[in-house]
Protein backbone atom coordinates (compact mmCIF):
# COMPACT_ATOMS: atom_id res chain seq x y z
CA UNK A 1 0.00 0.00 0.00
CA UNK A 2 2.78 2.44 0.89
CA UNK A 3 4.80 3.42 -2.15
CA UNK A 4 6.99 6.08 -0.59
CA UNK A 5 10.30 5.42 1.11
CA UNK A 6 9.26 7.26 4.27
CA UNK A 7 8.17 5.06 7.11
CA UNK A 8 4.50 4.14 7.04
CA UNK A 9 2.21 5.84 9.56
CA UNK A 10 -0.47 3.18 9.08
CA UNK A 11 -0.64 1.12 12.25
CA UNK A 12 -2.24 -2.27 12.79
CA UNK A 13 -4.81 -0.48 14.92
CA UNK A 14 -5.71 1.74 11.95
CA UNK A 15 -5.79 -1.21 9.54
CA UNK A 16 -8.21 -2.96 11.88
CA UNK A 17 -10.62 -0.04 11.38
CA UNK A 18 -11.05 -0.74 7.65
CA UNK A 19 -14.63 -1.80 6.99
CA UNK A 20 -15.78 -1.20 10.57
CA UNK A 21 -18.88 0.98 10.71
CA UNK A 22 -18.73 3.92 13.08
CA UNK A 23 -21.57 5.22 15.27
CA UNK A 24 -24.75 6.51 13.64
CA UNK A 25 -25.32 10.23 13.11
CA UNK A 26 -28.91 11.42 12.72
CA UNK A 27 -29.75 13.96 10.00
CA UNK A 28 -33.07 15.80 9.73
CA UNK A 29 -34.14 16.83 6.23
CA UNK A 30 -36.40 19.81 6.94
CA UNK A 31 -38.13 22.14 4.49
CA UNK A 32 -36.22 25.06 6.06
CA UNK A 33 -32.93 23.17 5.68
CA UNK A 34 -33.67 22.39 2.02
CA UNK A 35 -34.56 26.02 1.27
CA UNK A 36 -31.51 27.41 3.05
CA UNK A 37 -29.17 25.01 1.24
CA UNK A 38 -30.81 25.74 -2.15
CA UNK A 39 -30.64 29.48 -1.47
CA UNK A 40 -26.94 29.28 -0.48
CA UNK A 41 -26.14 27.51 -3.75
CA UNK A 42 -28.36 29.82 -5.83
CA UNK A 43 -30.84 27.22 -7.08
CA UNK A 44 -33.81 28.70 -8.97
CA UNK A 45 -35.92 25.52 -9.43
CA UNK A 46 -38.96 25.80 -7.14
CA UNK A 47 -38.88 22.03 -6.54
CA UNK A 48 -36.36 22.88 -3.76
CA UNK A 49 -38.58 25.56 -2.20
CA UNK A 50 -42.30 24.87 -2.74
CA UNK A 51 -43.97 21.62 -1.60
CA UNK A 52 -46.84 22.04 -4.12
CA UNK A 53 -44.40 22.29 -7.04
CA UNK A 54 -42.48 19.28 -5.69
CA UNK A 55 -45.68 17.18 -5.37
CA UNK A 56 -46.78 18.12 -8.90
CA UNK A 57 -43.43 16.77 -10.06
CA UNK A 58 -44.04 13.46 -8.27
CA UNK A 59 -42.00 13.99 -5.10
CA UNK A 60 -43.37 13.38 -1.59
CA UNK A 61 -42.40 16.90 -0.44
CA UNK A 62 -39.75 19.56 -1.17
CA UNK A 63 -36.82 17.83 -2.90
CA UNK A 64 -33.49 18.04 -1.07
CA UNK A 65 -31.02 19.87 -3.36
CA UNK A 66 -28.05 17.85 -4.70
CA UNK A 67 -25.46 17.49 -1.95
CA UNK A 68 -27.92 18.09 0.92
CA UNK A 69 -28.53 14.97 3.00
CA UNK A 70 -30.09 16.72 5.97
CA UNK A 71 -28.72 18.65 8.91
CA UNK A 72 -26.93 16.61 11.59
CA UNK A 73 -28.86 16.81 14.86
CA UNK A 74 -26.86 19.11 17.12
CA UNK A 75 -26.23 18.61 20.83
CA UNK A 76 -23.94 20.87 22.86
CA UNK A 77 -20.64 19.10 23.41
CA UNK A 78 -21.61 16.37 20.96
CA UNK A 79 -19.63 15.03 18.05
CA UNK A 80 -21.07 17.67 15.73
CA UNK A 81 -19.62 20.52 17.81
CA UNK A 82 -16.97 21.53 15.30
CA UNK A 83 -19.28 21.60 12.30
CA UNK A 84 -18.61 19.72 9.10
CA UNK A 85 -14.84 19.73 9.67
CA UNK A 86 -15.08 17.91 12.98
CA UNK A 87 -15.45 14.27 11.99
CA UNK A 88 -12.50 14.42 9.57
CA UNK A 89 -10.00 12.86 11.98
CA UNK A 90 -12.55 10.16 12.69
CA UNK A 91 -10.89 9.05 15.93
CA UNK A 92 -7.86 7.64 14.09
CA UNK A 93 -4.45 8.35 15.62
CA UNK A 94 -2.81 10.09 12.67
CA UNK A 95 0.52 11.85 13.31
CA UNK A 96 -0.02 14.57 10.67
CA UNK A 97 -1.49 17.84 11.96
CA UNK A 98 -2.98 19.34 8.81
CA UNK A 99 -5.83 18.13 6.68
CA UNK A 100 -7.30 18.87 3.26
CA UNK A 101 -10.62 17.67 1.91
CA UNK A 102 -9.55 15.73 -1.18
CA UNK A 103 -12.89 15.09 -2.77
CA UNK A 104 -16.53 14.14 -2.37
CA UNK A 105 -18.93 11.97 -4.35
CA UNK A 106 -22.60 11.40 -3.60
CA UNK A 107 -24.60 8.53 -5.04
CA UNK A 108 -28.40 8.62 -4.76
CA UNK A 109 -30.50 5.47 -4.67
CA UNK A 110 -33.75 7.30 -3.84
CA UNK A 111 -34.88 10.93 -3.89
CA UNK A 112 -34.47 12.61 -0.48
CA UNK A 113 -37.32 14.90 0.55
CA UNK A 114 -38.23 17.26 3.38
CA UNK A 115 -39.56 15.27 6.32
CA UNK A 116 -37.04 12.44 5.93
CA UNK A 117 -34.95 11.47 8.92
CA UNK A 118 -31.72 9.82 7.86
CA UNK A 119 -29.14 7.89 9.81
CA UNK A 120 -25.57 7.84 8.51
CA UNK A 121 -22.70 5.50 9.33
CA UNK A 122 -19.14 5.87 8.06
CA UNK A 123 -16.35 3.40 7.60
CA UNK A 124 -12.78 3.63 6.38
CA UNK A 125 -12.50 1.96 2.98
CA UNK A 126 -8.78 2.36 2.35
CA UNK A 127 -5.57 4.11 3.41
CA UNK A 128 -3.05 5.34 0.86
CA UNK A 129 0.34 6.92 1.48
CA UNK A 130 2.11 9.16 -1.00
CA UNK A 131 4.73 11.84 -1.09
CA UNK A 132 3.72 14.93 -3.01
CA UNK A 133 4.64 18.59 -3.25
CA UNK A 134 3.33 19.11 0.29
CA UNK A 135 5.49 16.28 1.65
CA UNK A 136 4.43 12.87 2.89
CA UNK A 137 0.70 12.40 3.18
CA UNK A 138 -1.86 9.88 4.24
CA UNK A 139 -5.10 9.72 2.28
CA UNK A 140 -8.06 8.24 4.13
CA UNK A 141 -10.92 7.03 1.91
CA UNK A 142 -14.27 6.79 3.67
CA UNK A 143 -17.68 5.53 2.67
CA UNK A 144 -20.80 6.74 4.42
CA UNK A 145 -24.17 5.04 4.04
CA UNK A 146 -27.37 7.06 4.55
CA UNK A 147 -30.43 5.08 5.61
CA UNK A 148 -34.00 6.38 5.95
CA UNK A 149 -36.11 5.45 8.99
CA UNK A 150 -37.94 2.76 6.98
CA UNK A 151 -34.60 1.00 6.41
CA UNK A 152 -34.14 2.11 2.78
CA UNK A 153 -30.57 3.06 1.84
CA UNK A 154 -31.10 6.41 0.11
CA UNK A 155 -27.54 7.54 -0.58
CA UNK A 156 -23.85 6.83 -0.23
CA UNK A 157 -21.01 9.27 0.14
CA UNK A 158 -17.46 8.54 -0.91
CA UNK A 159 -14.93 11.00 0.43
CA UNK A 160 -11.22 11.29 0.93
CA UNK A 161 -9.30 13.36 3.44
CA UNK A 162 -5.62 14.16 2.95
CA UNK A 163 -3.54 14.29 6.16
CA UNK A 164 -0.09 15.87 5.83
CA UNK B 1 -34.32 26.68 -16.86
CA UNK B 2 -34.43 25.30 -20.38
CA UNK B 3 -36.85 22.74 -21.83
CA UNK B 4 -36.53 19.05 -20.99
CA UNK B 5 -33.45 17.33 -22.42
CA UNK B 6 -34.20 13.87 -23.83
CA UNK B 7 -31.86 10.87 -23.86
CA UNK B 8 -32.44 10.42 -27.61
CA UNK B 9 -31.00 13.86 -28.38
CA UNK B 10 -27.84 13.60 -26.26
CA UNK B 11 -24.52 12.89 -27.99
CA UNK B 12 -21.14 11.91 -26.58
CA UNK B 13 -18.88 14.95 -26.64
CA UNK B 14 -21.80 17.33 -26.20
CA UNK B 15 -21.27 20.17 -23.72
CA UNK B 16 -24.00 21.00 -21.24
CA UNK B 17 -24.93 24.67 -20.68
CA UNK B 18 -22.45 26.49 -18.44
CA UNK B 19 -23.40 27.99 -15.10
CA UNK B 20 -21.52 31.12 -14.05
CA UNK B 21 -21.03 31.73 -10.33
CA UNK B 22 -19.35 34.55 -8.45
CA UNK B 23 -19.48 34.19 -4.66
CA UNK B 24 -19.94 37.23 -2.46
CA UNK B 25 -18.66 36.90 1.09
CA UNK B 26 -22.35 36.97 2.06
CA UNK B 27 -22.99 33.85 -0.02
CA UNK B 28 -20.15 32.07 1.81
CA UNK B 29 -21.75 32.98 5.14
CA UNK B 30 -25.14 31.68 3.98
CA UNK B 31 -23.39 28.49 2.86
CA UNK B 32 -21.60 28.16 6.22
CA UNK B 33 -24.99 28.21 7.94
CA UNK B 34 -26.63 25.87 5.43
CA UNK B 35 -23.84 23.30 5.42
CA UNK B 36 -22.74 23.53 9.05
CA UNK B 37 -19.11 24.16 7.98
CA UNK B 38 -18.05 27.04 10.23
CA UNK B 39 -14.29 26.85 9.55
CA UNK B 40 -13.12 30.49 9.70
CA UNK B 41 -10.90 30.35 6.58
CA UNK B 42 -14.17 30.78 4.65
CA UNK B 43 -15.34 34.09 6.17
CA UNK B 44 -12.65 35.64 8.40
CA UNK B 45 -9.88 37.16 6.24
CA UNK B 46 -7.53 37.74 9.21
CA UNK B 47 -7.90 34.14 10.28
CA UNK B 48 -7.36 32.92 6.69
CA UNK B 49 -4.17 35.01 6.34
CA UNK B 50 -2.81 33.70 9.65
CA UNK B 51 -3.07 30.17 8.20
CA UNK B 52 -1.02 31.26 5.19
CA UNK B 53 -3.81 31.84 2.68
CA UNK B 54 -4.01 35.00 0.52
CA UNK B 55 -7.66 35.57 1.36
CA UNK B 56 -10.75 33.68 2.45
CA UNK B 57 -11.51 30.81 0.10
CA UNK B 58 -14.70 29.32 -1.30
CA UNK B 59 -15.80 26.08 0.44
CA UNK B 60 -14.99 23.00 -1.63
CA UNK B 61 -18.38 21.55 -0.79
CA UNK B 62 -20.08 24.66 -2.22
CA UNK B 63 -18.30 24.11 -5.54
CA UNK B 64 -19.46 20.49 -5.36
CA UNK B 65 -23.01 21.78 -4.83
CA UNK B 66 -22.59 24.14 -7.84
CA UNK B 67 -21.86 21.03 -9.93
CA UNK B 68 -25.10 19.61 -8.52
CA UNK B 69 -26.89 22.71 -9.77
CA UNK B 70 -25.42 22.69 -13.29
CA UNK B 71 -26.42 19.01 -13.56
CA UNK B 72 -29.87 19.51 -12.04
CA UNK B 73 -30.64 22.44 -14.32
CA UNK B 74 -29.67 20.30 -17.33
CA UNK B 75 -31.73 17.19 -16.43
CA UNK B 76 -34.78 18.86 -14.80
CA UNK B 77 -37.70 18.53 -14.60
CA UNK B 78 -37.89 14.80 -15.43
CA UNK B 79 -34.29 13.63 -15.29
CA UNK B 80 -32.45 12.67 -12.14
CA UNK B 81 -28.90 12.93 -10.82
CA UNK B 82 -27.75 9.47 -9.69
CA UNK B 83 -24.16 10.24 -8.78
CA UNK B 84 -21.86 13.25 -8.85
CA UNK B 85 -18.52 13.99 -7.32
CA UNK B 86 -15.33 15.97 -7.66
CA UNK B 87 -11.77 16.29 -6.44
CA UNK B 88 -10.72 19.53 -4.75
CA UNK B 89 -7.61 20.49 -6.71
CA UNK B 90 -7.43 24.25 -6.42
CA UNK B 91 -8.72 27.16 -4.40
CA UNK B 92 -11.30 29.70 -5.52
CA UNK B 93 -11.82 33.13 -4.01
CA UNK B 94 -14.85 35.39 -3.45
CA UNK B 95 -15.69 37.98 -6.13
CA UNK B 96 -14.09 35.86 -8.86
CA UNK B 97 -15.95 33.99 -11.56
CA UNK B 98 -16.38 30.24 -11.12
CA UNK B 99 -17.64 28.65 -14.33
CA UNK B 100 -19.34 25.28 -13.94
CA UNK B 101 -19.45 23.04 -17.00
CA UNK B 102 -19.73 19.50 -18.21
CA UNK B 103 -19.38 17.28 -21.26
CA UNK B 104 -21.09 13.95 -22.05
CA UNK B 105 -18.65 11.02 -22.02
CA UNK B 106 -21.00 7.99 -22.35
CA UNK B 107 -24.64 7.12 -22.94
CA UNK B 108 -26.25 3.71 -22.57
CA UNK B 109 -29.43 1.91 -21.50
CA UNK B 110 -29.08 -0.26 -18.40
CA UNK B 111 -31.93 -2.03 -16.58
CA UNK B 112 -34.41 0.16 -18.44
CA UNK B 113 -32.64 3.36 -17.34
CA UNK B 114 -31.36 5.89 -19.88
CA UNK B 115 -27.96 6.60 -18.38
CA UNK B 116 -25.67 9.48 -19.33
CA UNK B 117 -22.20 9.90 -17.85
CA UNK B 118 -20.34 13.19 -17.86
CA UNK B 119 -17.11 14.88 -16.93
CA UNK B 120 -17.89 17.99 -14.88
CA UNK B 121 -15.77 20.77 -13.44
CA UNK B 122 -15.54 24.26 -12.06
CA UNK B 123 -13.07 26.56 -13.77
CA UNK B 124 -11.37 29.68 -12.41
CA UNK B 125 -10.74 32.93 -14.39
CA UNK B 126 -7.34 31.54 -15.54
CA UNK B 127 -9.02 28.56 -17.17
CA UNK B 128 -7.82 26.09 -14.52
CA UNK B 129 -10.23 23.34 -13.50
CA UNK B 130 -10.18 23.65 -9.71
CA UNK B 131 -12.75 20.89 -9.05
CA UNK B 132 -12.74 18.24 -11.79
CA UNK B 133 -15.23 15.44 -11.37
CA UNK B 134 -17.65 12.99 -12.92
CA UNK B 135 -21.40 12.44 -12.86
CA UNK B 136 -24.08 9.93 -13.80
CA UNK B 137 -27.62 11.05 -14.60
CA UNK B 138 -30.74 9.43 -16.04
CA UNK B 139 -32.89 11.13 -18.67
CA UNK B 140 -36.37 10.50 -20.08
CA UNK B 141 -36.71 9.37 -23.71
CA UNK B 142 -39.01 10.85 -26.32
CA UNK B 143 -42.35 9.08 -26.76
Amino acid sequence: MAESTTQSVITDEMRAQIGVEGPATLHEVTSTGCRLFARAVGHTDLVFYDPDVARERGYRDILAPPGYLGTPVYRPGGRGEGGAGAPMGGGLKIPYKRILNGGTTYEYMEPICAGDVISSRSQVAEFQERTGSIGPMLIVYRETTYTREDGTVVAKMYGNIIHY
Amino acid sequence: MADQVFFDDVEVGQAIPDLRKNCSTQQLVVWAGASGDFYQIHYDANFAKRTGLDNIIVHGALKHAFLGQVLHDWVAPEGRIEKFGCQYRGMDYPDQDITCGGVVTKKYVENGRNVVELDVWTENPNGQKTTPGTARVVLPSRG
